[in-house]
């Protein structure tokens, strides 16, 4: 039995003929400890998948399993790193993490929180900046709150929707390894949903693409046999590297070219000509 | 010294002044007199020329009113009265002024009329109290009640109790309509069974909330002796505002942004945590808004609601004056008129100060 389960999963939003169709038939089995990816286009439901997956939403049919049991509604064992960081502007950073800490370890002394929270803000490099506000904070240190916060509280699994989609190339590429330093330490579970190929092979294990709905649904996965720690810069020249992203990218184009040349809607043109008025001037 | 100012200044409302200070300061001339003619001259000539405008309608009304009495007086009593009539006019006489629009002048002297008014009533109070005080310690032991003063109260004093009424009624407004709106914003069933309700009563009339308060104070009170027009009114003026803090706070809970009840959701925050931790925070600028608006209609109406009521307050002095028709009532209308507008350009800024000050939304003027 794998650590998450996926099995058979629909999801439709709306009924009668309101109804869209948005995730069908999906199977995914995640091992613990596995770094897994899903890369998809925008728009192809990856972050309805991850909301079954935090318990954000439910099944219309089929079962999502966590650790064997039926995932009921969201849980302090599946941390979220959302796609737009969802602080609360309201609060500090070091009040954002903190918020999170304390639901996390109800029972624990005031001293322990307050270790915790610095720590896990040291961690992602934001400790000058603990008494800010989101809205002082770049996009790259918003984001990387997130990750202290979702971190914090010490979850199993990390389950990360596009985190870095809205960085630039640089900060995302630092966030990157700290992630996947942070995963590295502890090896916890983690899944990332992302529409960059090259951020799934650099991170995951596995890759595995979804079909764009609607009724979208996983496609076959990609194993990336590159050892850890990889090295960015020498990864553009790694064999294993090139042949898997040529794999996976060749898939997501002939599903993008299925996608629009399987557009079922005949227009029926009307057979007119135009009026010839040539003679009346 | 001068960052610290202009941040006092901004905070108080006064940015306008800041080129004043950065001058002062020595900085950039040129901009900061540009600033200044653009920030304060402008609106200065504005008033000016507002005040051009009225000084000579008012003259306009004034000579008007003016030939209309003299003429009256010739075709009635003959020449030789509407010749008296005209010199009495013109030498300015109180007995014999035109009964029309006040001019600037006259509106300014009524002003510090009143203020001398006040003083001459504040300094009766103060003998009365000195005079009676021997009286009333006599009395105390006694078992009795003191005695009070019961004067005419000054126009100051009727300002005081009007801000006060209306301090009461925002007071109830605020108690009554933010838990309320809160409720109702909380769950979609309450918000569909009062949207009626509320959709209905929103629009109707302070002078009916007032019969109706009435209605219902009167009997209430049947047993006591003591004024209730003072409950009255401040009830009125609290149900007639409390509507825009309701429906705003009930709006501003309920549409707060999927996002945060997510995180709420993911961090497992309890009932009570994600309303005062996460609903209430993120809903607190449009309850704001609607405490705004509140204040500024509780003003408008308690001008109103006072008038009708005959309870104390800025709008009876309006009302008694009107009724009184003296030489000078008019000009203390209009004075009325300019301090009751300038209380409530205090009243909402003060409100958004506090609104700022509590506001995450800081970078954002609403």
């Amino acid at each position: 039995m794998a650590y998450l389960e996926l099995n058979n999963i629909t999801k439709n939003f709306g009924t009668g003929s309101d109804m869209t169709e948005v995730l069908d038939d999906i199977n995914l089995h995640i091992e613990e400890g596995e770094f897994v990816a899903i890369v998809g286009f925008t728009g192809s439901g990856k972050t309805t998948l991850v909301n079954l997956i935090n318990g954000l939403e439910t099944p219309t049919s089929g079962e999502v399993l966590f650790k064997g049991k039926p995932v009921e509604g969201t849980s302090h064992e599946r941390g979220v790193i959302f796609q737009n960081y969802s602080l609360l502007p309201w609060l500090t950073v070091y009040q954002n993490v903190e918020m999170a800490v304390r639901e996390a370890f109800p029972n624990e002394s005031k001293d322990f929180l307050d270790k915790r929270i610095k720590e896990y803000i040291a961690m992602v490099n934001l400790s000058p900046a603990i008494s800010k506000r989101p809205k002082e904070l770049s996009g790259g240190m918003r984001q990387r709150v997130s990750v202290a916060r979702a971190l914090a509280m010490d979850p199993e699994m990390i389950i990360m929707d596009e985190p870095l989609g809205a960085l630039d190339a640089l900060t995302r590429g630092n966030l990157q390894d700290e992630i996947l330093n942070i995963w590295n330490k502890n090896k916890r579970t983690a899944l990332l949903i992302t529409n960059d190929v090259d951020e799934g092979i650099y991170m995951a294990d596995r890759i595995i693409p979804l079909k764009p709905g609607p009724k979208a649904t996983l496609g076959p996965e990609f194993k990336i046999n590159i050892d850890r720690p990889r090295d960015k810069t020498l990864l553009n020249d790694n064999p294993e590297y090139k042949k898997t992203r040529n794999a996976i990218i060749e898939y997501l184009m002939d599903i993008g070219n299925e996608r629009s040349s399987n557009s079922t809607i005949q227009y029926e043109l009307p057979d007119l000509q135009p009026r010839d008025l040539r003679w009346r001037a | 010294m001068k960052d610290s100012l202009l941040r006092a200044f901004r905070f108080l409302g006064l940015g306008f002044l800041e080129p004043v200070v950065r001058l002062a300061a020595g900085e950039d001339t040129q901009k900061n007199v540009t600033q200044i003619v653009k920030k304060i001259l402008a609106p200065i000539a504005s008033m000016i020329l507002f005040l051009g405008i009225w000084y000579t309608g008012s003259k306009s009304l004034y000579n008007t009113e003016a030939n209309y009495a003299i003429e009256k007086t010739r075709s009635e009593r003959g020449e030789a009265e509407a010749e008296k009539t005209r010199e009495c006019i013109e030498s300015g006489d109180l007995s014999c002024q035109p009964n029309t629009l006040p001019s600037p002048k006259q509106v300014w002297n009524s002003f510090q009329l009143l203020l001398e008014d006040h003083k001459q009533i504040s300094a009766n109070k103060e003998a009365f109290v000195v005079k009676t005080s021997a009286l009333n310690m006599k009395r105390l032991e006694q078992g009795k009640d003191p005695i009070v003063y019961t004067g005419r109260p000054s126009f100051v004093d009727q300002i005081k109790t009007s801000i006060k009424t209306v301090f009461a009624g925002f007071l109830l407004a605020f108690l009554f309509a933010t838990p309320i709106g809160i409720i109702i914003g909380l769950s979609e069933t309450l918000r569909n069974s009062f949207n009626w309700l509320i959709q209905i009563l929103k629009p109707v009339s302070p002078v009916v909330w007032l019969l109706l308060v009435f209605m219902i104070v009167k009997t209430l009170t049947k047993d006591s002796t003591g004024d209730t027009s003072y409950i009255i009114s401040f009830i009125s003026v609290g149900l007639c505002s409390m509507w825009a803090t309701l429906v705003n706070t009930a709006v501003g809970v309920s549409s707060v942004d999927k996002d945060y009840i997510n995180v709420a959701k993911v961090l497992k925050l309890g009932t009570f945590q994600k309303i005062f931790k996460v609903i209430l925070p993120a809903a607190l600028p449009l309850i704001f808004t609607g405490l705004r608006i509140t204040l500024s209609v509780a003003w408008m109406v308690l001008i109103a609601i006072e008038l009708l009521a005959q309870s104390p307050g800025l709008g009876s002095f309006v009302w008694e004056e009107f009724q009184n028709g003296a030489n000078d009532s008019n000009s203390k209308i209009i004075v009325a008129m300019f301090i009751i507008g300038f209380i409530g350009f205090l009243l909402d800024q003060i409100m958004l100060t506090i609104q700022k000050l509590i506001s995450f939304d800081k970078g954002s003027d609403v």
